[in-house]
């Protein structure tokens, strides 16, 4: 009892921080909630708060999420900032099937998360397709482009398969520079999303409640997380999961005990490209416009780097370290030239003297235990 | 009584070295065999060989009567070959159950319909995997058995040979390979897991093939025993005729 009301409290007063912090104006004010936020954090592992059951976890931090995005109901960008950051969640959670798991890896994350806003792009202008297929369609295509690539990662290990990944991500965005049909380096627009009754461009008004449109970009955000955050959960705890972590941490053994290495690399693959492609297209109606630019390859280092912050292999680690990478930089506006470099020493200080990351990946909770 | 696995003139070449040299070799169902020989002699590579892990250069290798020569190290599991590796190669990061299930991939549901979508049915195969575990484990160490779901990285190193050992005799394998079973463990401590093994071999039924160097260990469990030297083999027969040999205790001690 005493615990669930620490737990209560905590996420209220995160709640309470993070409206704050994405409110707050002047630097100074920005750089004492992120102290309260350390403070915070320092405080709440010293709880049995990580403890708790996960699915009250889970429900507690999608409330706080809603109650977060209703007080900023009518503040356009921080609504527009949270979307982004659960859809980057998202996109790390694809990328963390493949590095996490089967520890195959994958330097072309926003390539793929590209493909799946390009593909959302060209649905939603040349088809009628409802769109909620179109962004379903974007996760096939990464998925299904993501193929490409499979032989070769097949075939290589380490350095060699990441340099595979990186040509990649390069190639694909000098095609879409050159591709005309696919806008070139000017981009694509999108149309306004609709999903049934719902136009996601019109602001809201019920009644004498009035809010940003972007709040139905955050319930969509939202269950597109919730359920690919319990896919690779289940993945995860799961015999598919437990042949995935020996893939990756031994492929001669695994072989031995008759585990088909490639069967299970091209699943963690293909599946990591889906989830990916997804968030990619979701994103690219929330911003409207797409352009090559916003898949360079500085942004798969990022979704590579959130990974190696949070935890690899662990999904709350990752969801805690895109809310960290996303959102600092917009804020303090000090560093957000130096990003790059910021986020470079970070991850080289992280593998130094955390190497697990900020919430390192827990042993499998499996239902079969007592 | 028809061998079980046999080899005929089974040669692995590494460039210019001849690791394993026309090999004939027969195990009969249910037996130990002890394959010794001074280091270098073959003896891993004739287990990578077998398993699959390294093609053969020339020969054959049959069991029961099939030829399973070459085939991949899965096929080759699936017909029943497991073994143990001489440096351990358990998931140290996982957990003790993690490392059993690797092992007894083969008898499991890994569609990913069953995995993601039917979670009553996994959470029940968990639950009896789980208890089979325990019921392995418990033959070697009761306390052991408990610890099921703790880390493998966390436990002694006898320990982790136990968990090695009943990674490879999860899936019920017809053959096991034992490959230096001894390697890090002291005397006592050795012994001990040989007779747990040889316990589970009788119920089993197992025949299994036994690298090792520890003399008074082969010839306690062996009925047979093939020395190896340069890849070729030297002798054969029981531990307390090959210990005879010359041609053994040349290779061994380098007398001429």
């Amino acid at each position: 009892m005493r615990s669930a009301a620490a737990a209560a409290l905590i996420a209220a007063a995160s709640v309470a921080l993070l409206f704050f912090f994405l409110r707050a104006e002047s630097q100074q004010s920005v750089a004492l909630l992120i102290l309260a936020a350390v403070a915070l954090s320092v405080l709440a592992s010293r709880t049995r708060f990580l403890h708790f059951p996960e699915r009250a976890l889970q429900a507690v931090a999608l409330g706080a999420v809603a109650v977060l995005a209703l007080l900023l109901r009518e503040d356009d960008f921080s609504l527009l900032l949270i979307v982004r950051v659960l859809l980057v969640i998202v996109a790390c959670l694809g990328l963390n099937v493949q590095f996490g798991y089967a520890g195959v890896t994958n330097f072309a994350g926003a390539s793929f998360f590209g493909v799946g806003g390009y593909t959302a792009a060209m649905l939603a202008s040349t088809s009628r397709l409802p769109h909620l297929l179109v962004i379903a369609s974007g996760g096939l295509a990464a998925a299904l482009l993501g193929t490409v690539l499979v032989l070769p990662v097949l075939r290589t290990r380490g350095h060699y398969a990441a340099l595979v990944t990186i040509a990649f991500a390069l190639l694909f965005r000098t095609f879409l520079e050159v591709n005309d049909t696919l806008g070139g380096p000017q981009g694509l627009k999108l149309r306004e999303l609709v999903v049934g009754p719902f136009h996601f461009n019109d602001s809201i008004q019920l009644g004498t409640f009035a809010g940003s449109f972007y709040l139905r970009y955050v319930a969509l955000a939202l269950l597109l997380l919730a359920f690919f955050f319990a896919l690779v959960q289940r993945l995860e705890r799961s015999f598919v999961g437990i042949a995935l972590d020996a893939v990756r941490l031994d492929e001669i053994a695994a072989a031995t005990f008759g585990l088909s290495v490639a069967r299970w690399k091209i699943v963690a693959f293909t599946l990591g490209n889906f989830i990916t492609g997804t968030a990619g297209a979701l994103s690219a109606f929330l911003i409207g416009f797409i352009a090559p630019n916003n898949y360079a390859f500085g942004e798969s280092m990022i979704f590579v780097s959130i990974l190696l912050l949070g935890g690899i292999g662990n999904p709350w680690g990752l969801s805690l370290a895109a809310a960290i990478v996303i959102l600092l930089p917009e804020k303090l506006q000090v560093i957000q030239e130096y990003r790059f470099l910021l986020f470079a020493a970070m991850v080289i200080l992280m593998l130094l003297f955390r190497p697990a990351g900020l919430l390192p990946r827990p042993l499998r909770r499996l239902s079969g235990k007592p | 009584m028809t061998a079980l696995l046999s080899c005929h003139g089974l040669t692995r070449r590494f460039g210019g070295l001849t690791a394993l040299d026309a090999l004939e070799l027969a195990v009969e169902p249910g037996s130990v065999l002890g394959l010794i020989g001074p280091n270098g002699s073959g003896k891993t590579t004739f287990f990578n060989v077998l398993s699959g892990l390294f093609p053969a250069s020339a020969g054959e290798i049959r069991l029961d009567d099939a030829p399973i020569t070459s085939l991949q190290p899965q096929a080759i599991c699936r017909l029943g070959i497991a073994r143990t590796f001489q440096r351990s190669r358990l998931c140290l990061p996982l957990s003790i159950f993690d490392n059993l299930m690797i092992g007894n991939h083969r008898n499991l549901p890994n569609g990913l319909w069953f995995n993601l979508i039917s979670r009553r049915a996994l959470r029940r195969q968990l639950e009896k995997s789980a208890g089979e575990a325990r019921e392995l484990l418990r033959i070697f160490d009761p306390a052991l058995a408990e610890r099921l779901f703790e880390a493998a990285g966390g436990i002694p190193m006898i320990d982790r040979r136990r968990v090695e050992v009943c990674r490879a005799l999860i899936s019920r394998p017809k053959l096991l390979l034992l490959d230096e079973p001894s390697a890090g463990m002291t005397h006592d401590e050795t012994l001990r897991l040989m007779d747990d093994i040889l316990q589970v071999q009788q119920r089993l039924r197992l025949t299994i093939i036994l690298i090792e160097h520890e003399m008074s260990l082969i010839s306690r469990v062996t009925n047979h025993c093939v020395v190896l030297n340069y890849g070729k083999k030297i002798a054969e027969g029981t531990y307390a005729q090959v210990s005879q040999e010359p041609a053994v205790r040349q290779a061994y001690l380098g007398l001429s």
